[in-house]
């Protein structure tokens, strides 16, 4: 093909793609789409059109994308009820809702979960739940007690406090029933916290999501946990080969 | 047509409507409702009502968990209640509150029933629907 053959050919491309993807966009505005696809997949597959026809590079096959598993991003968080795809907006009642914009627009922040922090919103009173039903100035029935648990590995130990706890829910709610009242005598791992076990009966569903790693692995290990972690490390080698345990 | 108006007029036109497909696109779907809502759906859809959406970043501003899983006895557990409409007129479950006395009343149905028709009972925004793979209970 000749260079001018080629230019033309991508003006070609070029318009047809522009025509075909404003008309999508206008179709979408209008609702005449139906379901609407994830953003950007027709303009991604007519570049790669335009691409093969300016080099000899191939299309990446179906097999080899780059991110193959990685869940697509929220994109604004908080939605309107109204079109947070869970709240039907055909019914009238979804249009009295309160935005949760307009609800957190004054409290303190996180990066996760509801992205309100929710401890400190409670503290500083910039929110005043009751804690019981028909008694507005009910006094939290609270406990100030720490247990620190020493975590296998490189993470900082984790760090559960009463005090935080008791201000929102009743001792009932974890004893006995998820815990039992006794220090260092209940089982608890990350794996059983994913599954919605212990700490994440709550975490990862109404408190703080469990991607909030540092929240509860919050206490550095000390300069003796961290020589012990150095000792059973095979680094640095002093003699070649692998270290045997 | 020459070649250079046609050029600039096909860039153009592929530029304003990747922009114009970028905007309308928003993703749909549950990805974006807040965390912590819950839908409940045992019986809704079944007697042709739209499932209930439960907000609880919105009763927590009001109420601790305290209230009502401890004072009114709510399971942590999403449809985990077996709640129904004769149990929430006789003051059970949301019915504790939602009597016109402490919030509005059970008469406005589109308030509760808001969800869009079809919906599974859950947790939505949870950490464990950003797994890739669920953790195996046995898996340490
Ligand atoms: C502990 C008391 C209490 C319980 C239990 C309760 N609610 Fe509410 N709810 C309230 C109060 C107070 C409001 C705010 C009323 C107002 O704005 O006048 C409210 C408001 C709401 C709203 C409207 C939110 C908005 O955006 O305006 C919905 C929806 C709702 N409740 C659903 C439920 C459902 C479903 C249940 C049962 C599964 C339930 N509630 C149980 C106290 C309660
Ligand atoms: C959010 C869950 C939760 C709540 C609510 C809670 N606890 Fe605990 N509690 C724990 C955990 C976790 C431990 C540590 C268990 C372990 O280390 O295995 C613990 C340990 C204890 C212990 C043992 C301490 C020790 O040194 O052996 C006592 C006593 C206790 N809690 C009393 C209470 C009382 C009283 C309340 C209510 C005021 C309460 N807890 C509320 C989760 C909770
Ligand atoms: C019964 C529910 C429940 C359980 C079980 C629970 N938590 Fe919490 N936790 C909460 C709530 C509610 C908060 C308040 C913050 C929020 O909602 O995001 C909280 C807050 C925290 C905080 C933040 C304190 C601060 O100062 O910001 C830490 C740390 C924490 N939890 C650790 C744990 C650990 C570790 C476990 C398991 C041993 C655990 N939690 C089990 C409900 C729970
Ligand atoms: C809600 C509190 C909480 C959050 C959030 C949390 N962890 Fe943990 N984690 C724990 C507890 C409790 C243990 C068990 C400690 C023990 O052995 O007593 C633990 C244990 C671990 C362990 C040791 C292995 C095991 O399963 O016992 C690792 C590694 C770990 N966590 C990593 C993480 C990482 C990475 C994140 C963030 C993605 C995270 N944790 C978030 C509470 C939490
Ligand atoms: C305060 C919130 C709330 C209000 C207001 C409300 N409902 Fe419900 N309703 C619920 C909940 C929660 C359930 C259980 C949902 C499920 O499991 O499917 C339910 C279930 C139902 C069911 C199926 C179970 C049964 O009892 O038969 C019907 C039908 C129903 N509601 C109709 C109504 C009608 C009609 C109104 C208005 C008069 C109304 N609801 C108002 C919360 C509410
Ligand atoms: C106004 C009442 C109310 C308040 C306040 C409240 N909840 Fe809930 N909670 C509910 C209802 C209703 C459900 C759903 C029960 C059902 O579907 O039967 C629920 C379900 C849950 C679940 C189960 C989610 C799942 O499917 O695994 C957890 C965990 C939970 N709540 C934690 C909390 C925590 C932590 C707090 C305090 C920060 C809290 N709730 C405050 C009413 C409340």
């Amino acid at each position: 093909m000749k260079k001018s053959d080629r230019l033309t050919l991508f003006c070609v491309v070029a318009l047809l793609v522009g025509t075909a993807a404003l008309a999508m966009a206008g179709m979408a505005v209008t609702g005449l789409a139906g379901t609407k696809k994830p953003g950007g997949q027709a303009p991604v597959v007519s570049i790669a059109q335009a691409d093969t026809v300016n080099s000899p590079k191939k299309k990446p096959s179906a097999a080899n994308t780059f991110n193959r598993l990685m869940k697509k991003p929220a994109s604004a968080p908080h939605a309107s009820p109204v079109d947070d795809g869970i709240h039907d907006p055909e019914n009238s009642g979804t249009h009295l809702l309160q935005w949760p914009t307009e609800a957190f627009q004054n409290l303190p922040g996180t990066n996760d979960g509801n992205r309100v922090d929710w401890v400190t919103a409670l503290k500083e009173g910039a929110i005043a739940p009751r804690y019981e039903l028909e008694d507005p100035d009910a006094e939290a029935f609270t406990m100030d007690l720490v247990i620190v648990r020493e975590v296998k590995g490189s993470m900082p130990d984790v760090v559960y406090p009463h005090q935080e706890h008791t201000e929102w829910l009743d001792c009932t709610n974890c004893h006995d029933e998820i815990f039992v009242p006794a220090k260092g005598e209940n089982q608890i791992s990350m794996a059983a916290i994913l599954l919605g076990q212990k700490c994440g009966v709550c975490h990862g569903k109404v408190a703080f999501p469990v991607t909030d790693c540092r929240r509860c692995h919050s206490k550095p290990k000390s300069v003796e946990q961290l020589r012990a972690l150095a000792k059973r490390s095979a680094w640095p080698a002093k003699d070649s080969g692998p270290k045997k345990q | 047509m020459p070649l250079k108006p046609m050029l600039a007029a096909g860039v153009g036109l592929l530029v304003a409507g990747l922009i114009a497909f970028a905007l309308v696109n928003v993703p749909p779907g549950d990805a974006q409702a807040e965390y912590g809502d819950v839908v409940i759906n045992n019986y809704s859809d079944d007697a042709g009502m739209r499932p209930v959406v439960f907000p609880h970043w919105f009763h927590r501003i009001r109420f601790r968990c305290n209230v009502c899983h401890a004072e009114l006895g709510f399971e942590f557990k999403a449809g985990g209640n077996d709640i129904n409409m004769l149990k929430i007129f006789d003051g059970e479950f949301c019915g504790a509150c939602h009597n016109s006395e402490i919030a509005w009343g059970v008469e406005n149905c589109v308030l509760c029933h808001t969800g869009m028709p079809g919906m599974r009972t859950r947790v939505h925004h949870s950490t464990s629907d950003r797994l890739v793979a669920p953790p195996s209970a046995k898996g340490q």
